[in-house]
């Protein structure tokens, strides 16, 4: 097992899920309750040092009792290194801590993953939509059960629902 | 001087002073102001709310999303060849990177390797494209605020490139030119010969840009000290490329994580003090002159030789072959209708384009179609930091900010 995985696992036993290194990827996985502590940590953690913020994301599995999948990925300047840290939530509660006190870059990043899965942040200081209008109603756009098209408005055009 | 005290309001009256109290008293209130979604300095259609305080910006409040075109939704629904010419339209100032970009992201998830030749030119090619980037960005940073003549000396030189890539591709700005596994096509001799001679016709030409700002005292006026951020909250913020480069860190996937060519390149990432916004023009314009010296060593170090790794089930076969020859025909044709068996697995992968780390994280479930692609486009990831950088300076200098990121929408807002 990676020794950065190892590490993680020994500190945080209670919440470490699981850990995977494809291509050269380093990926683990911890419980949603962990996830701000085990952040903390390696953020802080002189070994570790996780200083720079890559991108957050989210994965979307309808299948699973846990559905959405948020992904942290986090970069060292110091020590070279790169991390995913990713955790489920299920859907009727999909509320994970925000990491806005840790890296001032997951602000904006937070609110995407808002915008296009509808993941909530709690403790997140501007939590609004971004991409799409603030009053935009018609759901969460990167969920697999919005269609490619779009919803909303267009349905009731009966021309364009319209067989024939 | 510390980074704090340079943005330090001057302006304020001072209580204590003897003379205060005979002012006069004036109403005084903050004032909103819509700046956009439509002005010529937004580079696409990007509106900030600004909260003023006389003419200082006390909060910025950025609203995206008037260019969202819902492009990583897009994505799961085509093969992976089919996203290319997306891309493209990301970073519409630099859809050759961007190509690059999306394409070592899919060959890292395949574990494809490269020939040599195609490497050197995607590398020259890529730098190539750096160099229209950085042309546009001091053309119209210096347009915006207030130094018109750049932008007419940039423009003749960045339309030679732009010709160029026409002869190459058969487009100037949305050119498709890379492949999984390769490069659409080979150079010709009149293409190697162009870019020899933009070669040793571009680096004086540098010096003419130079001698047009670096005397100016409006541009010095209107850069130096401005858009200050520190190395640590640069690094916070996730910002990369030159805008963070400029706060004094030397974080460049060319050297961090060297791919392609590069590692068989000499060259050498300039890297600023002070983490404002002349710093920022320093370093494009010293990295103009390294990827004038890049471009040189792949033209000198290039070989003959395949310029498409070869692995039928996944890259394309030669269009010469595909005409004439049933089987490359068949290739050609599964690979458009369906696409490649990807494994199952995620991956991410950063590039250093001229803006900063444009990366993609592809998550796959098997199958010809990404199953989730995220893509982390560096302009957007740098408006985060816009209010940050913003307060405490007059109007007119947000127009440096967005400048200073050198922002284009279409990657912003995807």
């Amino acid at each position: 097992m990676h020794p950065i995985a190892e590490k993680i696992q020994s500190r945080f036993p209670e919440g470490y899920v699981g850990a995977n290194e494809w291509r050269g990827d380093l990926t683990v996985t911890v419980k949603r309750e962990a996830l701000h502590e085990v952040c903390s940590y390696i953020r802080k953690d002189p070994d570790l040092d996780y200083d720079y913020m890559v991108h957050v994301s989210s994965v979307d599995w309808p299948d699973d009792e846990e559905r959405f999948e948020v992904v942290y990925e986090v970069y060292s300047i110091r020590k070279r290194h790169r991390i995913r840290i990713k955790t489920r939530v299920p859907e009727h509660d999909c509320l994970v801590d925000s990491m806005t006190d840790l890296w001032m870059g997951a602000d904006f990043m937070e609110r995407e993953v808002f915008d296009m899965m509808g993941i909530r942040f709690n403790r997140h200081p501007d939590l609004r939509r971004i991409l799409m209008p603030d009053d935009y109603t018609e759901g969460y756009p990167l969920r697999k059960d919005f269609p490619v098209q779009g919803k909303g408005w267009r349905d009731t055009f009966d021309f364009l629902n319209d067989p024939t | 001087m510390k980074l704090e005290d340079q943005r330090t309001t001057v302006y304020k009256v001072d209580p204590n002073h003897p003379e205060t109290e005979s002012l006069p008293t004036l109403r005084t209130e903050e004032l909103l102001l819509n700046m956009g979604p439509q002005h010529p300095s937004t580079h696409g259609v990007l509106k900030v709310i600004l909260e003023l305080e006389g003419e200082r910006i006390v909060k910025s409040t950025p609203v995206l999303g008037f260019l969202h075109r819902g492009v990583e939704k897009l994505a799961e629904d085509g093969t992976y060849h089919q996203f290319i010419p997306h891309t493209d339209r990301l970073d519409y100032v630099c859809a050759m990177y961007n190509n690059f970009a999306y394409c070592r992201a899919v060959e890292k998830l395949m574990d494809i390797t490269l020939p040599d030749r195609a490497e050197y030119l995607r590398t020259l090619v890529a730098e190539v494209q750096r160099i229209i980037g950085h042309l546009f960005w001091l053309g119209t940073q210096a347009l915006d605020i207030g130094a018109m003549t750049v932008f007419f000396y940039t423009f003749r030189d960045r339309e030679i490139l732009l010709d160029w890539f026409d002869e190459l591709c058969g487009a100037r700005l949305t050119t498709s030119w890379y492949r999984i596994g390769g490069v659409e096509r080979d150079f010709t001799p009149s293409l190697t010969e162009k870019v020899q001679s933009f070669l040793d016709y571009f680096p004086p030409k540098i010096e003419e840009y130079v001698v047009f700002l670096e005397k100016n005292r409006i541009w010095l006026a209107r850069t130096r000290g401005v858009a200050v951020i520190s190395a640590e909250d640069a690094l916070s913020f996730g910002l990369s490329g030159p805008t963070l480069r400029g706060s004094g860190v030397d974080y460049d996937l060319r050297k961090y994580e060297p791919y392609s060519a590069y590692p068989k390149c000499e060259f050498s990432v300039p890297v600023g003090k002070n983490g404002d916004t002349y710093d920022r023009y320093w370093i494009r314009i010293e990295e103009m002159r390294e990827s004038v010296k890049i471009v040189q060593q792949c033209l000198n170090q290039m070989e003959p030789g395949p310029i498409m790794a070869d692995v039928p089930s996944v890259t394309l076969p030669p269009k010469d072959r595909v005409f004439t020859n049933l089987e490359s025909m068949i290739q050609q044709f599964k690979l458009f209708s369906q696409g490649f068996d990807a494994p199952a697995g995620e991956i991410y992968c950063g590039t250093e384009a001229h803006k900063g780390e444009l990366g993609f994280y592809i998550v796959s479930t098997g199958g010809g179609r990404p199953y989730r692609l995220k893509i982390r486009a560096p302009s957007f990831i740098h408006m985060g930091a816009f209010d940050y950088m913003a307060k405490g300076y007059m109007i007119a200098d947000a127009v440096t900010i967005f400048g200073t990121y050198d922002i284009v929408m279409g990657e912003c807002d995807r």
